[in-house]
């Protein structure tokens, strides 16, 4: 296997921005952050998977995947990642190795006209080339294809070196954040920069949510020098050593590149989040006060507070309405990270009463945060299906809150849900993000259906109770 | 007779395929009390898994052996061994279907071998059926996959020998990966009007037609079951659908000796003749009057409707069984196919499409061509949208994966009345835009231009070149 993968992940295992690995032994940290998976009760996405996700978004870009067809075939377009303008990268391809490819040890060439091909029909300013298992453990050797292309093509070609068997999706985004800084990061200077220049790492504007922050951003006269990588073009993140300051938000999955920035061109970086009321005031602060650290005019922290003042006000009036509705609403909390305590306040705000909160991927950090936020807060692990539909049967909530996994947990056991997690068609950051989540959440709950489809059938009862109206099991 | 055309590409772009393993997960899928499992990388089930639930709006189960660095060095049977070992402790199924990915075949191992020195040594597994098919996404398509999957659950489980012991009444109906739970309804309902009892295999309908279990079940709930399978030799006659279930079928026959008759495809008025004649025929029941109604309503449908479709150019993009199908309804009803492009070369049905070419390639291949034609309807999956949008065109969506539309399991296109209620969701589409008529629809620069396409055309299909 690739030495150069090895070496990569190993690397990504000793990172010390990452707050996992400073909390361990170094036994423990020479281990790895990979556990082995367990074979037949095993779930989630692969080191690939989380490369892609990590760096579809960059909207310019042809996205090469160097495989067999299934890799690409069975999950292309479908993320729901917006973009303001190119739509290169919702193209699915592929070079869909055969198995004479694979036989003879065609693979090597094939990827190189393939690069070619897609270089001729878009023209694109960078073809990003992933490697997947199969080519991986035969031995293709794609840095020298990518070399070889870039040279006779004249336009970049990043090797992205994340095979599915190395590991998780979470592995794979670190490893497509290496990809980034290896070879794309400070290739082009920016036309201008200003002190007020950022970089934010770990959005993906799914939905479209970099938009409900891009234009607080632009009041205070923040410039987004690069999001990494939501509605990206290959240009700006190429520019992004140019920043005067780094935030990582979304579960510190790119934090790797976030230290490297600083350990290389001097970039301080912080960790906030978008998700939340008080989080996005946090965030805009942290912002605006290293950015004057780092030469802004002063100005722009009393700018900023006037801001948060104006959102936050604004804000907690447009959730006032939805109280009634949601008043007492028992929710149950099931994401994980930074979304197991960002939302919270949100929520309690307009009146619910968080059951549960699960804690699955969340650091000793975002405990504290959930027990600073909560009067008794309930923190549960990685909860079974079936514990999970029988604790909704028994009405313990009425509403779940989660990622497309559980969805029909939920929704079998007659149960509202709500998807917080990637698949989600609905923005929810910055204010009016959680305005969104608020009205959401009243309007699941609202909906005389649920009433409905908890009725027995006719045959389910004596004749004389059939035209009843319903009567819930909660 | 279409011409088949394997244009010589790097890469694809814009799949039309869907992956082998994913075919065979489908079919393992139908039975009751399933989990498939993926012997391959984490990734492999994950990502068909993500495809299933957007298609079916369903949960669904599919494990995998979770190949890791390791082992695509070593070998994975020890992981084979540890998943059927883990599927039957944690999940209770009565069946296991095992599916062979890429990474896992390009190691290449003799997984038969492994599995039935699995099966002797741990006897947690005595209670589960477990099958394998060897599914390389390298090779073949969704219905390579689903037919291979099929085929293996034959070999494995139908008792051999011919014994119609009961009363003669059973028909078993082999579901090309085509076949949507309304497809199977209405089958099933159809051969009831003639006093048989089918047996479908494998039955979608029971279980990823969206339902509401009283119990939470890690499973599928619902399918063909395993006695059922097992009996399949009592059957009079064996209904296989598409081109791709023909070698199930002979593997079937081969087994219990119950003839087989496999239809090209169900849609339509001369092929839901066929099949009606064939239940009459083997049932020996004359064709009951609510058939005979559904003939006339199909009939005039076809009258209704074929102002709409006469002369309508269609691109079409689908797995051979479900081309062939969509070719012959709209060939039927006066279209054109100008562009056809589908999955694998595999199927013998192909020549037999309406159009002048087929072409073995991706959407890329479809929207260029539906683009040079001037085609007026895109018909494939939901992944065509991003064409159809550039396009400007409409899309009617077939096949899998179809995850921007709710229903489609219940849409059945089989049969008279199948076929009339698609009918109906076809003309629609054309009817809901017809518009008036406003002075530039008749400008005499366009007129020429358009009667030049038409007669160009024409040339062309006479000279047949």
């Amino acid at each position: 296997m690739a030495s150069n993968l090895n070496a990569k992940v190993a690397e990504l295992f000793n990172e010390p921005g990452c707050a996992t690995n400073r909390s361990k032994s170094e036994g423990e940290r020479k281990k790895g952050c990979a556990k082995r998976l367990t074979p037949g009760a095993a779930a989630g996405g692969c080191a690939f998977d989380g490369a892609k996700i990590a760096l579809q978004p960059i909207t310019d870009a042809v996205h090469l995947v160097h495989g067999p067809f299934a890799c690409e075939g069975n999950s292309w377009d479908g993320r729901n990642v917006a973009t303001s303008g190119p739509k290169t990268y919702r193209l699915g391809v592929t070079t869909d190795l055969s198995e004479l490819d694979i036989v003879m040890g065609n693979g090597e060439k094939r990827l190189y006209r393939a690069i070619k091909d897609v270089v001729a029909r878009y023209d694109p300013p960078a073809v990003f080339v992933y490697e997947t298992c199969v080519p991986a453990m035969i031995g293709d050797d794609i840095d020298a294809v990518c070399r070889h292309a870039a040279e006779k093509l004249g336009t970049p070609c990043i090797p992205v070196h994340a095979p599915g068997f190395a590991g998780s999706k979470n592995l794979g985004n670190k490893l497509a954040g290496a990809a980034l800084f290896d070879h794309v990061i400070g290739t082009v200077e920016p036309e201008t920069t200003t002190p007020t220049d950022i970089v934010i790492l770990g959005e993906y504007n799914l939905s479209g949510e970099l938009w409900q922050i891009r234009p607080l951003l632009e009041q205070l006269g923040i410039r987004v020098l690069a999001c990494i990588t939501g509605d990206a073009r290959y240009r700006e993140i190429a520019t992004a050593h140019r920043a005067r300051v780094t935030m990582v938000s979304c579960s510190a999955a790119l934090i790797n590149v976030a230290r490297k920035l600083e350990e290389r061109w001097g970039i301080p970086y912080f960790e906030g989040s978008f998700y939340g009321i008080s989080d996005t005031s946090t965030a805009l602060r942290t912002l605006a006060k290293l950015l004057v650290e780092r030469g802004a005019s002063e100005g722009l922290l009393a700018r900023t507070e006037a801001l948060i003042a104006e959102e936050e006000a604004r804000a907690w009036q447009r959730i006032a309405p939805y109280r009634p509705v949601l008043k007492d609403k028992r929710v149950i909390l099931y994401t994980g990270g930074v979304k197991s305590w960002s939302i919270v306040s949100a929520l309690q705000e307009a009146g619910m009463k968080i059951v549960a909160t699960s804690v699955r991927k969340s650091t000793d950090e975002d405990k504290a945060r959930i027990e600073a936020l909560m009067e008794d807060p309930h923190m549960v692990g990685s909860v079974p299906a079936r514990e999970m539909y029988a604790q909704l049967k028994r009405g313990e909530a009425d509403i779940l809150l989660s990622g497309g996994k559980t969805q029909f947990v939920a929704l079998k056991a007659k149960v509202p849900w709500l998807d917080i997690n990637q698949e989600r068609h609905q923005a929810y950051a910055g204010y009016d993000g959680m305005v969104n989540l608020v009205a959401e959440l009243a309007k699941s709950l609202s909906n005389p259906v649920w009433e409905d489809i908890r009725r027995p059938a006719p045959w389910e009862k004596g004749p004389a109770e059939a035209g009843e109206p319903a009567v819930t099991e909660a | 007779m279409a011409r088949l055309v394997t244009p010589r590409k790097n890469a694809s772009i814009n799949p039309l395929k869907t992956s082998t393993p994913m075919g065979a997960a489908l079919a393992y899928l139908g039975i009751d009390g399933a989990v498939p499992l993926f012997h391959g990388a984490q990734g492999c089930s994950s990502f068909a898994l993500t495809l299933g639930v957007r298609h079916f709006k369903e949960d669904m189960p599919l494990q995998t052996t979770a190949i890791g660095e390791v082992e695509t060095v070593l070998g994975g049977a020890e992981n084979l061994e540890e998943a059927l070992v883990n599927v039957a402790g944690r999940m209770k199924p009565k069946f296991i279907g095992v599916a062979s990915t890429a990474l896992i075949e390009t190691r290449g191992e003799d997984f038969p071998a492994d599995i039935v020195s699995i099966l002797r040594r741990r006897h947690e597994l005595d209670r589960t059926a477990v099958v394998f098919a060897s599914t390389p996404d390298f090779s073949g398509a969704l219905e390579d996959g689903w037919a291979k999957a099929v085929t293996a659950i034959i070999e494995s489980l139908v008792v051999p020998g011919e014994r119609r012991a009961k009363a003669g009444t059973q028909i078993n109906i082999l579901a090309g990966v085509h076949q949507t739970a309304g497809d199977i309804d209405a089958l099933r309902d159809l051969a009831a009007a003639f006093g048989l009892r089918a047996v479908v295999l494998p039955d979608l309908s029971g279980s990823l037609d969206g339902h509401v279990n009283a119990e939470f079940s890690p499973a599928t709930s619902g399918g063909t079951a395993l006695e059922d399978i097992a009996d399949l030799g009592e059957a009079v006659a064996t209904i296989a659908i598409g081109e791709h279930m023909r070698p199930a079928a002979e593997a079937l026959e081969g087994l219990t000796g119950v003839p087989s008759r496999v239809f090209a495809t169900l849609t339509g008025l001369q092929p839901a003749d066929e099949l009606i004649a064939f239940l009459a025929d083997i049932s020996g029941r004359e064709v009951p009057a609510s058939i005979r109604r559904q003939r006339s309503q199909l009939v005039d449908a076809m009258l209704d409707c074929h102002f709409y479709l006469g002369g309508r150019k269609i691109a079409l993009g689908a797995d051979p069984d479900l081309l062939y199908s969509m070719s012959a309804f709209f060939a039927g009803l006066g279209a054109k196919i100008v562009a056809a492009v589908t999955t694998t070369s595999h199927s013998p049905l192909l020549v037999e499409v309406p159009a002048e070419e087929v072409v073995v390639g991706d959407l890329m291949d479809l929207e260029e061509r539906a683009g040079e034609a001037g085609a007026g309807l895109i018909v494939t999956h939901s992944h065509g949208r991003q064409a159809a949008e550039r396009l400007g065109l409409k899309h009617l969506r077939v096949g899998f994966p179809i995850f921007d539309r709710l229903g489609v399991q219940h849409r059945a296109t089989v049969g008279y009345a199948g076929t009339r209620s698609f009918l109906y969701e076809v003309a629609n589409m054309f009817l809901a835009d017809i518009g008036e008529k406003t002075p530039e629809d008749f400008a005499s620069s366009r007129v020429p231009e358009f009667q030049l396409q038409e007669s160009d055309h024409a040339g062309a299909t006479f000279a047949g070149h």
